[in-house]
């Protein structure tokens, strides 16, 4: 009789992970805490090429890029003479299930039909579910998506309960949980049970699927422009969009386009609080995932995580919920696009951004999303305002998240507050050390190679960051 | 109410994955102090009442146990309500965009 208890499970993690995902990470490891992370890519994913063939095989990809023209022209009217850049979106919603996340799910069901799997499962309740249930059915899997959906009193957050009602809609099993980290439990007791395919975000092929996206904008940024972008901002939570993409652009010979990082500030809500869990509009792209995956990226449902934004991230930049619903209102009233919220959180720090940046620069939100019930913004600012949160115009700098929604009173009111690079990488610098156990006098030649690459630095500065924090 | 659910409803059930103290170690309290529980659903194997532990067939075929919650379960989740700080900023959009202004 198999242990089935919550620490029985997790002890064979690395068991059920191994056959879940058909690969044995063992093979990409280097000497102490390092690994090889482009021989992961390389011999894991696919060549682009070959991504881009699975993916128009079922539709995904090659997706329109709109100029926002009444939006640039908004910047401009704010900015000083000769500023506001030229502001460009992806339209992302157009793939099949409404989403950038159907280019990750694509890669992944196109290999767990070729090693003939039965099946796929994914602990997601965002997008991302909905992305592998509909690619599931192109290749004919079955389907299982594990949600994190409600509170305690049994109050789902709307923009979730929509995710979950599309996966049913495309015939996936739904298993639906209240608030906590043990969802991974479930996880890898499903994919016990099953034998499916672990369709995880953080895979080599959930970020060679992104990368298609960074290439195919550099490609029209080009024919359309004459140049290359300028910046590419991503929304940023698990770090998968962001990697993926900028590894899109280098692929494509974009090596100057600067890659900016958006997350909704969340700051003081706990993620696996049940008492804060609702008291957020925001379900993804926000800090709450983006800075703990940014600074320890192994934290994920993989052995390592594909997904390493420090590596390719220029700067990371916070906005606030009530700024981007603003801008979601924008959107639909000047440029006619009714799309987001959540997938606005890049175009909402876009917009600041542009106005800092000369007219003839150009910069890319690289996706949008669709929106619907429960993941409308009228739909989040009611379950907010039910909430009690105190929803107003005004400055968004005086938004305490959980307690207040501000409106902004001007568009002008609108700016990114940066998150300092230089914490995270030395938050990264500590987590690797400490989730590791091991001291810097331990570390050998490779290590330290290991460690400034994935912060993009030298090991120079990882020596004198060390020692600066006595780790 | 006590009817009898007929076999083959599409129902929901609920099962409590892990009680307080089997949970994870590392929660906050408010979560620590609640159980871990889980919904799905699928069509009910044998005719059974509301409340009654039931077995399920789940829309891609595995079985599933639980306690009966709901029959035909809707979904409920809208566009919401309109919001007057929101039709504020709509306003303020369509006068900055629409030839003539907008309407007083």
């Amino acid at each position: 009789m198999r242990d089935m208890t919550y620490a029985g499970v997790m002890s064979r993690k690395n068991e059920i992970m191994k056959r879940a995902l058909g690969m044995d990470y063992e093979k990409f490891e280097g000497p102490g805490i390092s690994f090889d992370y482009e021989k992961m890519m390389e011999q894991a994913g696919y060549p682009m090429e070959e991504v881009r063939r699975i993916q128009r095989s079922t539709n995904v990809g090659d997706t329109p890029l709109m100029e926002l023209k009444n939006l640039t022209a908004a910047v401009r009217k704010m900015a000083e003479p000769g500023k506001g850049a030229r502001i460009f979106i992806k339209d992302e919603a157009a793939n099949p299930s409404g989403s950038f996340k159907a280019r990750r799910a694509s890669v992944s069901c196109y290999y767990a039909e070729k090693k003939g799997y039965q099946g796929v499962i994914a602990a997601t309740s965002g997008n991302y579910g909905a992305a592998v249930a509909s690619q599931a059915n192109m290749r004919k899997l079955k389907c299982i998506i594990v949600q994190e959906v409600f509170d305690s009193a049994r109050v789902g957050q709307p923009e979730i309960l929509e995710k979950g009602r599309k996966c049913e809609a495309y015939g996936a099993e739904v298993l639906q949980l209240t608030v906590g980290p043990e969802l991974f439990y479930v996880f890898l007791r499903t994919l016990e049970e099953t034998g499916f395919f672990n369709a995880s975000l953080y895979t080599p092929f959930g970020i060679a699927g992104v990368e298609t996206l960074g290439y195919e904008l550099v490609e029209q940024v080009r024919q359309r422009c004459d140049r290359d972008p300028d910046v590419v901002v991503v929304t940023n939570a698990g770090g998968g969009n962001l990697t993926g993409t900028a590894r899109g652009l280098l692929k494509a010979g974009a090596a100057d386009t600067r890659v900016i990082g958006a997350s909704v500030d969340l700051q003081g809500l706990h993620m696996a609080s049940d008492r804060d869990f609702n008291r957020k509009s925001f379900t993804t792209g926000h800090t709450g995932f983006g800075v703990p995956f940014c600074t320890w990226p192994d934290r994920a449902d993989v052995p390592r995580n594909a997904a390493r934004p420090l590596r390719y991230m220029d700067r990371y930049v916070t906005i606030t919920q009530g700024e981007v619903f603003y801008i979601t209102e924008a959107l639909a009233q000047i440029e006619g696009l009714e799309r987001g919220p959540a997938g606005n959180t890049s175009l909402t720090a876009a917009f600041a951004l542009a106005r800092e940046m000369a007219e003839d620069q150009v910069v890319v939100v690289q996706e949008t999303e669709y929106t619907g019930a429960g993941k409308h913004l009228t739909a989040q600012l009611t379950f907010a305002r039910e909430r009690g949160i105190d929803i107003r115009r005004g400055d968004p700098r005086d938004q305490v998240p959980g307690k207040n929604i501000i409106l902004p009173s001007d568009p002008s009111c609108i700016g990114v507050r940066d998150l300092d690079m230089e914490q995270l990488r030395k938050s990264y610098l500590k987590n690797a050390l400490k989730k590791n156990g091991v001291a810097s006098s331990d570390l050998s030649h490779e290590e330290l190679d290991f460690l400034a690459r994935e912060i993009r630095k030298d090991p120079g500065y990882v020596v004198a960051v060390l020692e600066e924090l006595g780790l | 109410m006590s009817e009898v659910v007929p076999a083959h409803s599409w129902v929901q059930i609920e099962s409590t994955v892990l009680s307080p103290d089997e949970r994870s170690p590392h929660l906050p309290e408010e979560t620590a102090a609640c159980p871990l529980v889980l919904w799905v659903k699928g069509f009910l194997k044998g005719p059974a009442l509301v409340g009654d532990m039931v077995e399920i067939e789940t829309i891609i075929g595995r079985t599933l146990s639980g306690k009966l919650l709901e029959v035909n379960p809707p979904y409920e989740h809208t566009f919401g309500r309109p919001i007057p700080e929101l039709l504020e900023v709509r306003k303020d959009f369509r006068s900055l965009s629409c030839r003539g202004g907008a309407p007083q």
